[in-house]
């Protein structure tokens, strides 16, 4: 038990059966599915807000889903605490700008050329992920296995756009 | 606003689920990026084992009315083309929504400025684009939400040979060396 704690990295397969238990356990918990995106678009009325004024928590979109905290925006929160965690005890934690990779590119190996593929890559992620309903988490996970049709049209979606636009730039 | 149990329940799933993400391996850029270019297969098998496992319980447990169930609805363009320009801001930015949030946990500075602030601005332009267009966004949805109810077969029959293909498929992964 102490060397898993300790552990760099758990097997997927293991990772995977977890998620599965704690997808169970967030149905009967808290009677809601898996998810994360949402949460985002909730928070951006409060940017949008900056620069067009307060007109924006008028807009369909934000009366649908209202920019307040609720449970899945700290599910959120909980990820990045949950993963700090797991990063201090396996001392993986590290502040970096740059990722580690081998697959080298001046998208993320130059400074100018990572802010700018994070910003752009950040745009189409939040607008794909509200056009399309949901997320890698909310579609990929929850939805696809609840048998949903319009997450597993998503769920190939993201991997075949992700992974043509991957093998051109990368 | 929730109530603060259910903002504690909502942040307990979360820390739970992040610290399996990190232990993953899935907060990676390398990993992820990996997968996309079909050179680690990390990220497919958790989806696809949490898929099984999360399958074959939410069904068990809806069955004998525990759970309600709450696939997601949709329609083909919109998930098509939504889930398209989401792939491409997965390759371009290395992460995706929850994934993000654990990156951001173990120190990634480039998930948490530029990242973060990217989908900020992409959700925001999506509620613009709503404000204007959400009579033809919405429009077309499928008539039903799940396979089961399209193929007007019991979930089980989808369920069973569903997980058969899937757990082959994971075999067949390992069988050739990923």
């Amino acid at each position: 038990m102490k060397q898993l704690i300790f552990a760099g990295s758990w097997s997927p397969y293991l990772v995977g059966t977890l998620i599965g238990f704690l997808s169970w356990s967030s149905f009967i918990v808290s009677k809601k599915p898996l998810g994360t995106s949402t949460s985002y678009a909730r928070a951006s009325a409060k940017l949008g807000s900056i620069c067009c004024g307060d007109t924006v928590f008028d807009w369909k979109y934000y009366q649908k889903y209202k920019p307040e905290l609720e449970w899945q925006s700290m599910l959120v929160i909980g990820i990045v605490i949950g993963s700090f965690i797991s990063a201090v005890f396996s001392g993986e934690f590290n502040l970096s700008f740059i990722p580690q990779t081998e697959f080298k590119s001046i998208l993320n190996q130059n400074i100018m050329g990572r802010i700018f593929s994070a910003f752009i890559g950040g745009i189409m992620l939040g607008f794909g992920a509200r056009l399309a309903g949901g997320c890698t988490s909310g579609h990929g996970i929850s939805g696809a296995f609840q048998l949903s049709i319009a997450s597993w049209i998503s769920l190939i979606s993201f991997f075949v756009g992700g992974a043509a636009a991957a093998f051109l730039i990368l | 606003m929730e109530s603060k149990s259910r903002l504690l329940k909502g942040l307990g799933t979360g820390i739970i689920f992040g610290f399996l993400l990190h232990r993953g391996g899935v907060t990676d850029y390398n990993v992820l990026v990996g997968q996309l270019l079909l050179e680690d297969f990390t990220v497919a098998k958790i989806i696809l084992t949490a898929i099984v496992v999360g399958m074959i319980g939410v069904h068990f447990l809806s069955d004998r009315n525990i759970i309600e169930l709450k696939p997601k609805s949709g329609s083909f363009q919109r998930t098509l083309s939504g889930g398209l320009i989401f792939g491409v801001g997965f390759a371009l930015l290395g992460y995706c929504p929850g994934t993000i949030a654990g990156a951001i946990g173990q120190g990634s500075i480039d998930a948490l400025i530029p990242g973060l602030l990217g989908i900020f601005t992409g959700s925001f332009l999506f509620a613009a684009f709503y404000e204007k267009f959400s009579d033809s966004i919405d429009k077309n949805n499928f008539k039903v939400d799940t396979f089961p109810e399209l193929f007007k077969v019991n979930h089980w029959k989808v369920i069973i040979p569903l997980s058969a293909v899937i757990i082959i498929f994971l075999l067949w992964l390992e069988s050739i060396g990923f």
